[in-house]
């Protein structure tokens, strides 16, 4: 039974990793789980310089889900080699390093700054960050904007470039398209649905931001949605998510067409998700005789 | 070593309206200290986040921990529902709760103010045990004063309740104040007002004074940076003027925070 993936001749051991944010740089949750034994480790946002992120309150509960309005708050890039990076250094695992800006030099700052980093697998772009007033999101919602950065970016990049895409967009196949003709290795989706959650008591907004970006099981039948139309667009890989929690929401995923899956804000509530998963998806191969779990990919009839 | 795990409730009772004690039995009370807290899960899957309650208590030969928490939206109100036998899934133990070895031999002060009050009963058993008795000053609103024998057993107890009902009428600083009590180190957990007067008395007096901070929490472990302070200096981990309250804290020393 082979449960490895490739993507942009990166290999993983098994098909599955975790949402940028939702697992800081594995520190934390290694007391849970093992890290070698996901697919790739996706590393918390990192710019060019330490951001503070938004005020408090961050988190909010939703039905089925949670908002989150963090800000991308980071310890910057220098930090992050020095740290972060070497804390990965002793897992087999592939890393992927999720990267944030305001402007487009912002992202090329960080993007050179990885490049003779070795633990470095794979960049992934977020251009789709709700809960950032200037740039970030910008850049993933009009197509000129994502075919823009993802040129230049691929122009400086050593690494394989995966771009993050938004869920807040009219046309995901559009985007889809536009990233993959600028260049883009694989792509990634969905990123947080903004949201707004109002606390009738006090008459003012659960998030300081006001707005904040929507993940967990509620999201899911958009998430997949998505990743349909986007396999249906190109011919990259794509790596799935969107309240991912159990094996049966990533299969869900693959055979929409998602080469890889991420699982995101189910960290928090069960915090061997990550691992549960993998295993539920090789007993689900198992038990359905499935050899290759690439036979899965895209293969909903 | 944190994990999630399932605890069986071996007892639960209101002890005040709308206030709950509830006795759980888990190995993981063998690691809980005063100050630090667990993350309790609602069943109710629409309802996905865990819910970080302080620990009241902690009693590691019997491997149980006492949880006393206020009702006060869905998690909780499902929580008061349950009864002796039933189990529910908590992570832990969370935080970094007090170092007690500063605190012994010292004129120490605990201040609770309402829901603040039960995380502050194992740090007086805590100091207790090591010989230290401290004075405890607790704020209620009236006559509701649950926790309170707990409290005369193993600290020298005083108390404000707002209707003056009991003890001084007003909040704990007008008891401190009208019991001439004096501290060398105050340690509170209660409402942000509460918090902000003992910041600013204890730099008036020139003593540390500990303080336990709330925020909304995602992923209590420190992984998701939803429940940040604002720090005076520059965080070690974060590299920003911000502190997370479930690892850094939720015991911060009220000087080097900005509320
Ligand atoms: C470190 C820490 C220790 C705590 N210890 C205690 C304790 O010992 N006893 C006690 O009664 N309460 C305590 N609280 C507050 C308690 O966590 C909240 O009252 C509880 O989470 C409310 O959940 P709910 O589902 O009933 O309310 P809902 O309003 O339905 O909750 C919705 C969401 O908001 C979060 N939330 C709501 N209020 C708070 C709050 N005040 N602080 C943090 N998150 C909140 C919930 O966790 C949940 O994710 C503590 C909070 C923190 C941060
Ligand atoms: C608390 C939190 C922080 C996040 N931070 C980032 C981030 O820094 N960069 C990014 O590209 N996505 C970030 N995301 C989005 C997730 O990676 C993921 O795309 C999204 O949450 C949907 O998946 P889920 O429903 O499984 O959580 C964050 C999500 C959450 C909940
Ligand atoms: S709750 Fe996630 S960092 Fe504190």
């Amino acid at each position: 039974m082979k449960t490895e993936i490739e993507i942009a001749g990166v290999k993983w051991k098994n098909p599955v990793t975790v949402g940028s944010g939702t697992f800081g740089s594995g520190m934390e949750y290694g007391e849970f789980v093992d890290l070698s034994r996901l697919g790739a480790v996706t590393t918390k946002g990192v710019a060019n310089i330490p951001w503070p992120g938004n005020p408090t309150p961050r988190v909010t509960e939703v039905y089925g889900g949670m908002l989150n309005a963090i800000g991308l708050q980071n310890p910057g890039i220098d930090v992050f080699c020095e740290r972060d990076l070497k804390f990965l250094e002793d897992y087999d695992t592939r890393v992927i390093v999720n990267v944030c800006g305001k402007s487009i030099q912002d992202y090329v700052d960080v993007v050179e700054r990885l490049s003779d980093e070795k633990r470095v697998d794979m960049l992934e772009i977020n251009v789709s960050c709700p809960n950032v007033k200037e740039g970030a999101i910008a850049f993933g919602q009009k197509t000129e904007a994502l075919t823009e950065i993802t040129k230049e970016i691929k122009k400086h990049a050593k690494q394989p470039v995966i771009m993050k895409l938004s869920p807040n967009v009219t046309d995901i196949a559009e985007m889809a398209r536009a990233a993959e003709a600028a260049g883009a290795d694989a792509i990634s989706l969905i990123n947080t649905i903004t949201g707004m959650k109002i606390d009738i008591s006090k008459r003012t907004f659960a998030l300081a931001n006001k707005t904040g970006g929507m993940s967990g099981p509620a999201i899911k039948p958009v998430a997949v949605r998505m990743v349909y139309q986007a396999a249906q667009a190109v011919k990259i890989p794509i790596i799935g998510m969107g309240g991912i929690s159990t094996a049966e929401d990533a299969l869900e995923f693959i055979l929409a067409g998602a080469t890889a899956v991420a699982v995101g804000a189910a960290n928090f509530v069960n915090p061997y998700a990550t691992i549960e998963v993998i295993e539920g998806i090789e007993d689900y191969m198992r038990r359905n005789k499935v050899e290759d779990i690439k036979e899965l990919i895209g293969a909903v009839k | 070593m944190k994990q999630k795990t399932s605890a069986v409730i071996i007892s639960q009772k209101e002890i005040a309206p709308g206030i709950f004690d509830m006795l759980l039995k888990t190995d993981l009370a063998k690691e809980a200290h005063a100050g630090q807290f667990v993350g309790v899960y609602p069943h109710d899957k629409s309802t996905l986040l865990p819910r970080p309650i302080s620990i009241c208590e902690a009693d590691s030969e019997n491997a149980s921990l006492r949880l006393v928490y206020r009702v006060a939206g869905k998690g909780t109100a499902e929580f008061s529902k349950c009864s002796a036998g039933d189990s529910l899934d908590i992570i832990g133990i969370l935080g970094n709760g007090y170092d007690i070895r500063p605190l012994l031999e010292k004129k120490i002060v605990l201040m609770g103010g309402g829901i603040g009050i039960p995380p502050m009963l194992e740090l007086a058993k805590e100091l207790k045990a090591h010989g230290t008795e401290a004075v405890s000053v607790l704020g209620y609103r009236d006559s509701q004063t649950f926790l309170k024998e707990d409290f005369e057993e193993s600290s020298k107890l005083y108390i404000a309740s707002e209707d003056g009902s009991v003890g001084t009428k007003g909040n704990v600083m007008n008891a401190m104040e009208a019991e001439g009590l004096v501290a060398d180190i105050i340690c509170a957990c209660g409402p942000m007002p509460m918090l902000r007067a003992i910041k600013k008395y204890a730099a008036e007096k020139g003593i540390p004074a500990y303080i336990s901070l709330e925020e909304h929490m995602a992923c209590g472990v420190g992984a998701c940076l939803g429940c940040v302070v604002k720090t005076k200096e520059i965080d070690h981990h974060s590299h920003v003027n911000n502190a997370r309250i479930c690892t850094d804290g939720p015991v911060f020393l009220a000087e080097d925070v900005e509320i």
